[in-house]
């Protein structure tokens, strides 16, 4: 069925891959920075699972870290599955997906732009909302501004 | 200078004798601006170019069979805007938009006209507080007419572009507001 969440079996297995991943209660999994790339790739490429679509890709500003978000969907079994990787304060930096989901390109592109979050192994990292010369980066909570008001 | 029916600038305008008889024998009281100004008034032109949610109140709604800006000779959308005499600027300024309204107004041949439709084209709206937005089009373009909303009803377009024919026209718009 289109829109169900992946089965516990199926993380199970993934579990002995990657032991450094937690699985949450509602089977959201987070994965850390160094393993990123090897566990997308074994997602997308391992039959068993199949994810051939990044539909989502973004970002919180947590007090304590940045958090990536990823929401990737199997077309052929109908899973949705949910990743997240935990970024430190200072100077965020996470491996770019654009090698394995083209359509991490330009999400990548805004998370940069708003969050300030360096994707690495990729090019063409620029501003895709804001203008080039635009100072800081807005979706911070630190983030301070002034407004047009008069 | 006075317009008698011997002496008239259109003399000055063109050596056609036939139209100078033309139109010192018809039009020779009325100044030729005021003429020019009457085909204006009936015959605004709007730029086709809409910034945000406005777009669609003010030229889809309006332009559209139930409002009808036709009956008011106003429904030419120019997509040029070299071919266009009012600008309805239609939505949220962003910073980043900004120079591109400025550079559409200054292609527009004179004279020319704006109208800011909107809470966001006459200060920023909701979003004035931001760090991205212009807080009102006259901030970056001479604005004839404000049409506050969020959205103006298409009824306040047309009221707008209605006040803007006056005012192309000459006559007192702020007596017949109050």
């Amino acid at each position: 069925m289109p829109g169900s969440s992946i089965p516990s079996t199926v993380i199970d297995g993934l579990k002995d891959k990657f032991p450094a991943i937690e699985v949450s209660e509602n089977l959201t999994i987070t994965v850390p920075e160094a393993e990123l790339l090897s566990f997308m790739r074994e997602l997308r490429d391992n039959p068993d699972y199949d994810f051939n679509f990044l539909t989502n890709l973004t970002a919180v500003d947590y007090p304590d870290n940045f958090t990536v978000i990823y929401n990737l969907v199997s077309f052929k079994y109908g899973y949705t599955l949910m990743a997240k990787v935990n970024l430190g304060k200072d100077e965020p930096a996470v491996s770019s997906l654009t090698s394995l989901w083209g359509s991490a390109d330009w999400q990548e592109r805004e998370v940069y732009d708003l969050f300030g979050i360096i994707f690495t192994g990729r090019h063409n990292l620029t501003r895709i909302l804001l203008e080039d010369g635009f100072a800081g980066y807005p979706l911070r909570k630190d983030f301070q501004w002034v407004g047009g008001r008069e | 200078m006075d317009v008698t029916r011997e002496q008239h600038p259109i003399e000055k305008m063109t050596n056609d004798s036939s139209l100078i008889q033309q139109v010192k024998r018809v039009i020779h009281l009325a100044p030729l601006e005021k003429i020019f100004n009457l085909a204006r008034g009936y015959s605004l032109w709007p730029l086709g170019f809409g910034l945000a949610c406005c777009a669609i109140e003010g030229l889809m709604a309006t332009n559209a069979p139930r409002f009808d800006l036709s009956r008011f000779g106003y429904e030419v959308l120019r997509s040029s805007p070299r071919q266009a005499d009012v600008m309805l600027v239609a939505g949220t300024i962003t910073n980043k938009m900004a120079p591109y309204v400025v550079r559409l107004y200054e292609q527009m041949p004179e004279p020319k006209w704006v109208i800011a439709m909107g809470s966001c084209a006459i200060s920023g709206g909701p979003f004035v507080d931001s760090y991205y937005v212009v807080p009102g089009a006259d901030k970056l373009i001479p604005v004839d007419v404000y049409v506050p909303g969020c959205s103006p009803r298409p009824d306040a377009v047309l009221h707008a572009f209605m006040m803007l024919r006056d005012k192309v026209q000459g006559k007192v718009v702020l007596e017949n507001a109050r």
